[in-house]
C-alpha cells in the first residue's frame, strides 16, 4: 500500500485526466444499493452522469468499454468523518469556538492519502475539523478528484457544515507556560474545564448570534427606512452559527455519552436549530428513540471503542440497534488509514447485528449521502447520479476483495494496473532524484 | 549643468578638485560628480550600450550614452574592460534592521479582537541600523537596495525601500511604506500566544482584520471616534505580502487575495512550476526565494524525502526559468541568505537550471522596482533615476568576475575582492 502511495503523484498526471467521454461497464454483478442487485449489469455514463443502468446496454459510438466479467460495481463510497487533506493543524484549539476557522481555506488537493483513499473506492468525504473545542469550525464536503486543486475538490452544491464536540477532548483546558504570562496573572487556562462548560460555550455562542442576527436585523430596517446608520461589525465567528440557525449550514457533533448526546439535542431545541449528525455516537443506541425524534442521524464506528474513558460503554451492535430503531447511520473512518477499507467496515454490522447486504452497503453509501443532503446526486448506481463508481474484483463486502478501478464523475481517477505498470519506471525516476538530494550516486572514497 | 567637450578629458583643474575632494572626505569619498567612461552598460530600460558613458551627480544619474562630454569636476572611472548594471534590489529583505530589544511578552490571545501578533502599525524605517554588517556583505554581491520588513508575527509590519549605502538611517529610506508581509505562524504544541496557532486560524484572522478595516474606515467616515492602531498599520499598507511556496498554497492565496481588496505579492514559489499556468491567468506580482529548498545539512540517513519534496528540491531553481519563460514578471529575495558568495551561488543555481541572463538581471532590478511602484526612481540605468550601480569585470554572473565598484546614491564602494564568511 505504502507503494501505491509513492507513486500517487506520478500517476496522478495519466489517470486524472482522462476526458468525460461515454463508459460503458458491462457484465459486473452492480450493486446498486437502492435498487437491487443486477447480476450481469452494465452501467453507461455519458457527462460524467449515470446515463443508464441495466441489463443489456449497448454502447454509444465512441464509448469506452469496461468488460467487468466477474467484478463488482458499486457507488463510490462516502466517508461522513474524515480528517484528509487539511494542512497546518486540524484544531485551532486555542479558543473553544472557533467557528471562524474554515476547512476550505486549508484543503491540500496534494495530501497522499486522498490517493490512498480512493484506492480503496472512495470518492467523497466530509472534511471536518478535530474535537478539540466546543465549536470547531467551518467544514466541507469534497470529491477526492486527485490531482485536481482544492477549489476543483469541493462538492458543488453540498451544504458547509460545522464541527461541535462535546466531552472529554473540548474540555481539555490546555496548558500556557506561566513563563510567558506577564507577571503576576494566573495562567491562562482555556475555559472550559467541565461538560458543563462545554454546553454553557454553545449555549452562550448561541445566544450571542441570535444577538448579532438582530443587529443585522436592526441594521437593515434602518437601511429600508432610508437611514445610513453604521453597519454592525462582521463577525466571522458569529456569521456561520447564523447560518445554522437560519438552517444553512449542518451540525456535525462529536460526541460519545448518551446524557450529553441528550444535552446537545435540548440545547439545539432550546436555540432553534437541528443537529444533523451526531459523530461516533458510541452510546446513540441508548437514546436511539431520542435521536430519531430529533431528526439527527448518526455517523460512527464499525468496532473501535475504549480508547478513552468515555468510549467505554459502546456495543459493535451500536449500528444495528439505530438502523432497527428507524435512525439513518452511517459508517466512517475519522482515519486516514480506515477510510481505505471503509468496506469492510461496513460488512462489520452484518456479523454485529445481522444487517443485510444492502442495508451493510447503505452504511458507506446512500446514507451518509442523505445525511450530508446529497443523496440526489450521489450514494447509489442510478440514472441520473454523478457517476462515482468503484470496480471491485470480488464482492466489496469481502475482506479478499480489492477495489480494481474507481471513477468520479465518470473521470478514472484510480486504476490498479497502471499504479502497478508505472512503478518500475517511477522507481527510478524517485531513485535518480534521491542520488541528486545526496549529491550524486555514492562512489568509493578515495585517499 | 556643466558640459565639457568631449576631447577635454581630465583637466589639471578636474584633477585638483578631485584631489581636494579626496582629502576632504577621507570616511566618504563623495565626489559632485562621477563619470564612468566608455564601459559596456546594461540599462535594462533598453539596449545594453557596448561602449558608453554614465554620469552620476547628486546621487542621481546625470546622463548615459556613448560620447557623452564628461564636466571638469567629475571623478573619472576608466571604463574598458567594465560592464555597468543597475544595482540588484532585493524584493523583500530584513537586512538593515536592528534587534528588537526587549519586546513585550506576547499577550495570551482569545480570538482576533485582542489583535494577537499583530505589528502591522510597526515601520522597518524606524528599526533601521545603518551598522547593520549584512548591508557591506551583500553589496558585494551587487545589491544596493532591498525592500525591508519587520520581521516578526503574523501582520509584521510596514516595509521599506531602503538604500544600502547611508551612513544615517535618514539617508537609508528611499520610500516607505511600501507594504505590509504576512507570514502564517503555525503552532505546534501548547500555543503560547494563544489564537490563532493552525494555518486556518492564521486565514480566518487575517480575514476578520481586513473585515475590521471595512468597518473602521466606515466608521472613520462617519465621523465616529475611535483609533486602532493594528487597523491603522493596515490601511496605511499600500499592498499586502502573502505567503505561497508549494503548489496548493499558491492556489489558496491567488483565491484569497481578492477578499482583501488591496493589492497583493506572492513570496516563496518554490513550487510554481507546477502552477505556471494558473499564474499566467493572473496579473499577481511574484517574489521567488533564493533560499532554494535543500536536503537539511543535518539529515540523519533515516531522513527520507518523499517524492514531492524531492521533485521540489532539483525542481524550485528551474522556476524563475519557467516563470521568464511564460513572460510573467518576478523578482527575487534574499530570503534569509546575507553573504555575498551565498547569493551568488543562489543565483548561478537559477541560470543553470535555465533563467537567461537578461531576465535574472530584470528580476533583481526592475521587476522589483516595478513592483513597488517605484520604476521612476530605480531598476534601471536612465537619465534621473538614483545612481545605484555596480561595475563588474566580466559578466556579473561569471563565477570570476569581480565587482569592482558599487554606487549607491552616487556613493562609490569598492567590495573585497575575495569574501571570505
Amino acid at each position: 500500500m505504502r507503494r501505491i502511495c509513492v507513486l500517487a503523484l506520478l500517476l496522478s498526471a495519466i489517470v486524472g485526466n482522462s476526458a468525460a467521454e461515454a463508459l460503458l461497464i458491462r457484465n459486473a454483478t452492480v450493486l446498486t444499493v437502492t435498487k437491487g442487485t443486477i447480476p450481469n449489469g452494465s452501467v453507461l455514463v455519458e457527462d460524467g452522469k449515470i446515463a443508464a443502468v441495466g441489463e443489456n446496454l449497448s454502447a454509444p459510438a465512441g464509448a469506452t468499454i469496461v468488460d467487468a466479467s466477474g467484478k463488482y460495481l458499486m457507488p463510490g463510497m462516502i466517508d461522513c468523518h474524515s480528517h484528509t487533506a487539511i494542512e497546518g493543524g486540524v484544531n485551532e484549539g486555542t479558543v473553544s469556538d472557533s467557528s471562524m476557522v474554515n476547512i476550505e481555506d486549508v484543503l491540500d488537493p496534494m495530501d497522499i492519502n486522498i490517493y490512498r483513499a480512493l484506492a480503496g473506492g472512495l470518492t467523497v468525504s466530509n472534511v471536518l475539523h478535530g474535537s478539540a473545542n466546543a465549536i470547531g469550525g467551518q467544514t466541507v464536503v469534497v470529491k477526492l478528484r486527485w490531482g485536481k486543486t482544492a477549489q476543483d475538490m469541493l462538492f458543488a452544491g453540498a451544504k458547509p457544515g460545522i464541527k461541535f464536540a462535546l466531552g472529554e477532548n473540548p474540555k481539555r483546558q490546555g496548558y500556557v507556560p506561566p513563563s510567558v504570562l506577564p507577571p503576576g496573572r494566573p495562567a491562562a487556562r482555556r475555559y472550559p474545564g467541565t461538560r458543563m462548560g462545554v454546553e454553557d460555550v454553545i449555549r452562550e455562542s448561541f445566544m450571542e448570534a441570535k444577538n448579532y442576527r438582530e443587529d443585522w436585523q436592526a441594521y437593515r430596517a434602518r437601511v429600508a427606512r432610508g437611514e445610513h446608520p453604521l453597519p454592525p461589525r462582521k463577525d466571522l465567528r458569529l456569521e456561520p452559527l447564523v447560518e445554522v440557525l437560519e438552517g444553512k449550514r449542518y451540525v456535525h457533533a462529536h460526541c460519545y455519552r448518551s446524557d450529553e448526546i441528550l444535552m446537545l439535542l435540548r440545547v439545539a431545541d432550546e436555540m432553534g436549530f437541528k443537529i444533523r449528525t451526531l459523530q461516533h455516537a458510541l452510546e446513540a443506541y441508548k437514546v436511539a428513540r431520542e435521536i430519531a425524534e430529533h431528526g439527527a442521524s448518526v455517523s460512527t464506528f464499525s468496532d473501535w471503542w475504549s480508547y478513552k474513558i468515555e468510549a467505554y460503554d459502546a456495543t459493535p451492535y451500536n449500528v444495528a440497534i439505530l438502523t432497527r430503531k428507524g435512525v439513518l447511520v452511517s459508517v466512517n473512518s475519522d482515519s486516514d488509514e480506515l477510510q481505505r477499507h471503509l468496506n469492510l467496515e461496513a460488512a462489520k454490522s452484518m456479523r454485529y447485528g445481522g444487517l443485510s447486504e444492502a442495508e451493510a452497503l447503505a452504511l458507506v453509501t446512500i446514507n451518509p449521502a442523505k445525511q450530508l443532503a446529497i443523496d440526489d446526486k450521489v450514494g447509489s448506481i442510478e440514472a441520473g447520479k454523478s457517476a462515482d463508481l468503484a470496480l471491485f474484483d470480488g464482492h466489496p463486502l469481502s475482506n479478499y476483495s480489492k477495489a480494481l478501478r474507481v471513477w468520479i464523475d465518470g473521470h478514472e481517477y484510480f486504476d490498479r494496473d497502471k499504479d502497478l505498470e508505472t512503478r518500475p519506471d517511477f522507481e527510478r525516476k524517485k531513485k535518480a532524484l534521491e542520488d541528486k538530494d545526496n549529491g550524486g550516486p555514492r562512489l568509493p572514497t578515495r585517499r | 549643468m556643466i558640459r565639457v567637450r568631449s576631447g577635454a578629458r581630465r583637466s589639471p583643474l578636474a584633477a585638483a578638485v578631485t584631489l581636494l575632494a579626496a582629502c576632504a572626505s577621507l570616511r566618504a569619498e563623495v565626489p559632485s560628480a562621477i563619470a564612468i567612461k566608455d564601459a559596456r552598460v546594461v540599462t535594462v530600460s533598453g539596449e545594453d550600450l557596448p561602449k558608453a558613458t554614465v554620469l552620476l551627480r547628486g546621487g542621481l544619474i546625470q546622463d548615459v550614452g556613448a560620447g557623452l562630454a564628461i564636466p571638469q569636476d567629475a571623478w573619472v572611472i576608466e571604463g574598458a574592460g567594465l560592464t555597468v548594471y543597475p544595482g540588484f534590489i532585493d524584493g523583500l529583505s530584513h537586512w538593515g534592521l536592528a534587534p528588537v530589544t526587549n519586546p513585550a511578552p506576547e499577550v495570551h490571545a482569545r480570538g482576533p479582537e485582542d489583535r494577537p501578533q499583530t505589528y502591522s502599525f510597526e515601520r522597518a524605517a524606524d528599526r533601521l541600523d545603518p551598522r547593520d554588517r549584512r548591508l557591506e556583505a551583500v553589496r558585494a554581491a551587487g545589491f544596493t537596495a532591498a525592500a525591508t520588513f519587520p520581521d516578526r508575527g503574523i501582520f509584521e509590519g510596514l516595509g521599506a525601500m531602503i538604500s544600502l549605502g547611508g551612513a544615517e538611517v535618514r539617508d537609508m529610506v528611499i520610500a516607505q511604506p511600501i507594504g505590509q508581509q504576512v507570514t502564517f505562524r503555525i503552532t505546534r504544541g501548547p500555543a503560547r500566544s494563544g489564537y490563532p496557532a493552525s494555518l486556518m486560524g492564521n486565514i480566518a484572522y487575517v480575514r476578520q482584520l481586513y473585515l475590521d478595516l471595512d468597518h473602521y474606515k466606515q466608521a472613520k467616515e462617519m465621523r465616529q471616534p475611535g483609533y486602532d492602531h493594528a487597523l491603522e498599520g493596515l490601511a496605511d499598507s499600500p499592498r499586502v505580502l502573502l505567503p505561497a511556496e508549494q503548489a496548493q498554497q499558491i492556489d489558496r492565496m491567488l483565491n484569497f487575495a481578492p477578499e482583501l481588496k488591496t493589492p497583493v505579492v506572492l513570496y516563496g514559489l518554490h513550487e510554481a512550476y507546477r502552477r505556471i499556468e494558473t499564474l499566467k491567468q493572473t496579473h499577481v506580482p511574484l517574489l521567488v526565494s533564493l533560499k532554494w529548498p535543500e536536503k537539511p545539512r543535518d539529515a540523519g540517513p533515516n531522513d527520507t524525502a518523499n517524492y514531492r519534496l524531492l521533485l521540489m528540491r532539483e525542481q524550485a531553481p528551474a522556476v524563475p526559468g519557467m516563470l521568464a519563460k511564460a513572460g510573467l514578471k518576478f523578482g527575487f529575495y534574499s530570503d534569509g541568505i546575507d553573504t555575498a558568495s551565498g547569493l551568488r551561488q543562489a543565483l548561478k543555481k537559477a541560470l543553470d537550471a535555465g533563467l537567461p541572463r537578461a531576465a535574472a538581471i530584470r528580476a533583481l532590478t526592475l521587476n522589483v522596482a516595478e513592483m513597488y511602484g517605484m520604476a521612476d526612481r530605480m531598476g534601471t540605468i536612465e537619465r534621473g533615476k538614483m545612481a545605484n550601480l555596480v561595475a563588474t569585470r566580466g559578466d556579473i554572473f561569471e563565477e570570476k568576475s569581480a565587482i569592482e565598484y558599487v554606487f549607491v546614491g552616487g556613493r562609490k564602494f569598492e567590495p573585497a575582492k575575495e569574501v571570505h564568511e
